[in-house]
């Protein structure tokens, strides 16, 4: 018999064993809303969450260890498939690493050019995420007007880097070739695109109703919970954790551009969903001051044709579109790195998923789950 | 003129010229039957497609417009695949409940069919009780969905019949008080009375604010009733992948598929029956002139008119809105509908006794 189903506010409350009357069931490891491989068993007494297990591994390929085997300036390529949707970003940290350990000087074009790449990276993951997350809520017209925009980045990233997910455009000294001559035109396209069709995501989503019923309130995660558990990126920042690689710790050229770190206090889901959507905004900030001041020079810095790091770790890390990601490369002097380790945001920030949504709905996970903005191969590498 | 209620006529003076009483009433009720059958096979086909190119428009897509002209056979194709489908019965699953719960559901659309007014004096079964025959009926179909979430033997399938029990249960009460209001304005149960009483005018228009509250809770109501986004927990596809029907497939999927349409027709239809005249058209008190016109227009066109305007507006709901949780669903019913209909039935109990309606 099940138990009488209750409203739990507080999770302590929420027995961690499953009792008389709680059942289990899999959510994934092919299931609409875990966006990929993600496996949970989840303990339900009714409706009511009592525990969450993520199972992960399968979509393990062992990236890191294949890093182990290619060249500084090889295993670059792969790191694209580890978070797809910031591919650009995961790039520009293993570049970052290598040109920390060779102390390449990277040309100002270059560093130019890489800053907009990840902004815009980071707009096409956050439209992306808007669409599934309206998706996982129920709405299923967002999800295309998300991708009306985002097509247009990914239509630019084809015309230079010459593929549209996993692009491996950035290469240890700078890019891999100069931007095409239409680059500036149509990312002036976009801005413009972009700021016209903005008010439709506030109208569709942000100011509907029942949409703030089921963020407000919900997955609540406080400044000691976010700490505690190592999240970053927007799921921190919701909390008000001020987080953002870009402004603590500069690399390229952040620390000259104007842009503002996006904090919300109230550590719930729509917090977070608001972290998101005004960092779009802060991205087209960046992209808007860059476009017409890319400054002319090289591309790519003079390197040699094998690299060989000196003996000795390197550590590196960039803001991705999902939070911190470290690159630590461990080199005897060789040409393929002795041992390579990527601090994954996705990670830590699923470990939370347990604490933050015990004693909810079943709803309730799956629209929380859908903040944290999880990719699972950034996961499982 | 061409009508409904001609062609019917001239049938039945045919068949009764032709054959003997019993004869023509037993020809009479399979012509009934299969023009019932075809009529639910029409509307599914019709209504898929006009749901995905509804939701093809407010998505800025094309939708199907590979198959017929304007991929208007698209449906007819995908029914002959499901047909061609195999049905699969999952291990461990109450076979014979599985099997029954889509042709219950089905039955129960089809069963609904009977009492609507199609047209002037164009009607299946105008019996006496119609609006309580419609509520009746229409609360078996809870029992399709637990029947098919219980014989399922899948906990997806078994959560997503127990929030459509709930669901269900709680607005039947909103969509009841509010079919209520109009039944106390008219004075009959009958739906044939209820068009013939908006002669005058729609309800819409005659019953001043209280009728437009009573049309309101009546939309959301049967939104959920229908298991139609924003209320459709019972299906729920990104958390409980499918709800009731995640085991079923082939053409057993296909009938909930279709009673799901067929519901969505059928409550769209009583809803323009009780608020907006039937198959009565327009008319603006004495303009004689626009009154003849609007009178030349077909009956049944204003009836499918307004049905599919209604019909259409419950897509417009589906592909806007995002997914209630279970507790935010139940509270809108308990915590607002069900007061607001009951202060409503009251207001317009008052209205009807003092004639303040025109």
């Amino acid at each position: 018999m099940y138990r009488e189903t209750q409203i739990v506010s507080d999770v302590s409350k929420v027995p961690l064993e499953g009792g008389e009357g709680t059942f289990t069931i899999n959510v994934g490891p092919q299931h609409p809303a875990t966006h990929g491989v993600l496996h949970l068993v989840i303990t339900l007494n009714g409706e009511t969450i009592i525990n969450i297990e993520p199972h992960l591994g399968y979509i393990h390929r062992s990236i890191e260890k294949m890093c182990e085997s290619l060249t500084y300036r090889q295993f670059i390529y792969v790191t694209s498939r580890m978070d797809y949707l910031s591919a650009h970003i995961n790039n520009h940290a293993c570049a970052l690493c290598v040109e920390k350990g060779m102390q390449i000087e990277v040309p100002a074009r270059a560093q130019v050019i890489r800053v907009l790449m990840d902004e815009l990276t980071r707009i096409a993951s956050h439209e992306l995420w808007w669409g599934a997350m309206a998706m996982d809520v129920g709405a299923f017209t967002p999800f295309f007007h998300a991708f009306r925009e985002r097509e247009t980045i990914n239509d630019i990233m084809e015309e230079t880097c010459g593929a549209r997910l996993t692009m491996n455009y950035m290469v240890p000294g700078g890019v891999m070739h100069d931007i095409h001559p239409n680059f500036q035109k149509r990312v002036k396209d976009f801005l413009q695109l972009y700021k016209s069709k903005i008010h439709e995501y506030d109208e569709l989503v942000t100011g509907n109703i029942i949409f703030q019923n089921r963020m407000k309130g919900v997955g609540v995660l406080s400044a000691e919970d976010v700490i505690s558990y190592g999240c970053t990126g927007p799921v921190a920042r919701g909390s008000g954790v001020s987080c953002d690689i870009r402004k603590l710790y500069p690399y390229e050229i952040y620390d000259k551009l104007e842009f503002d770190e996006v904090l919300e206090t109230a550590g719930d889901s729509f917090a977070r969903y608001l972290v998101r959507l005004k960092e779009m905004n802060q991205s087209i900030r960046i992209v808007e001051q860059l476009i017409d001041n890319i400054p002319e020079g090289d591309f790519q810095a003079k390197t040699k044709a094998v690299l060989k790091l000196p003996k000795g770790e390197f550590y590196t890390r960039v803001e991705t579109a999902r939070g911190e990601l470290g690159v630590y490369i461990v080199s005897e002097g060789g040409t393929t790195p002795y041992r390579i380790k990527f601090r994954s945001p996705g990670f830590s920030n699923l470990s939370i998923l347990n604490h933050m949504v015990k004693g909810a709905k079943i709803g309730d996970l799956i629209a929380a789950m859908g903040t944290l903005d999880l990719v699972i191969p950034d996961i499982d590498r | 003129m061409w009508s409904f209620s001609k062609i019917a006529n001239s049938i039945h003076e045919w068949l009764s010229q032709t054959f003997n009483a019993t004869w023509t009433t037993i020809i009479e009720m399979v012509i009934a039957g299969v023009a019932v059958i075809s009529l639910f096979a029409v509307l599914g086909l019709v209504l898929v497609i006009m749901e995905r190119k509804v939701s093809a428009w407010m998505q800025i897509r094309l939708g199907p417009n590979r198959v017929g002209p304007k991929g208007l056979l698209q449906s007819l194709a995908d029914t002959l695949k499901l047909l061609v489908k195999e049905g699969m019965t999952p291990n461990g699953a109450d076979k014979f409940l599985f099997n029954l719960a889509p042709y219950i559901a089905m039955i129960v659309a089809m069963l609904l069919l009977a009492p609507i007014a199609f047209a002037k004096d164009f009607q299946l079964w105008d019996l006496n009780i119609g609006v309580l025959y419609v509520s009746a009926i229409s609360s078996i179909s809870v029992i399709s969905i637990l029947m098919a979430g219980w014989a399922s033997n899948n906990k997806y399938s078994l959560l997503g019949a127990m929030r459509s029990g709930a669901q269900i249960v709680s607005y039947e009460l909103s969509a009841g008080l509010s079919v209520l209001s109009i039944v106390v304005l008219t004075g009959s149960l009958q739906l044939s009375e209820i068009v013939n009483s908006q002669a005058n005018g729609w309800w819409i228009f005659k019953g001043h604010i209280p009728a437009i509250i009573a049309f309101i809770t009546f939309i959301i109501a049967v939104t959920a009733e229908t298991n139609r986004a924003p209320f459709d927990l019972a299906e729920a596809e990104s958390e409980l992948t499918a709800g009731f029907h995640t085991e079923y497939s082939g053409m057993k999927f296909a009938l909930f598929f279709l009673a799901e349409y067929a519901n969505v027709f059928i409550v769209c239809a009583i809803g323009a029956t009780l608020f907006l005249g039937g198959w009565m058209p327009f008319h603006i008190g004495n303009w004689t002139g626009f009154n003849n016109i609007m009178d030349w227009i077909p009956s049944s066109i204003w009836f499918f008119g307004k049905t599919f305007f209604l019909i259409f507006l419950i897509m417009w709901f589906r592909w806007t809105f995002p997914r209630l949780r279970i507790d935010q669903l139940l509270n809108l019913e308990w915590k607002y509908l069900l007061p607001i209909s009951m202060i409503n039935i009251l207001l317009v109990t008052a209205m009807a006794i003092l004639k303040w309606h025109f």
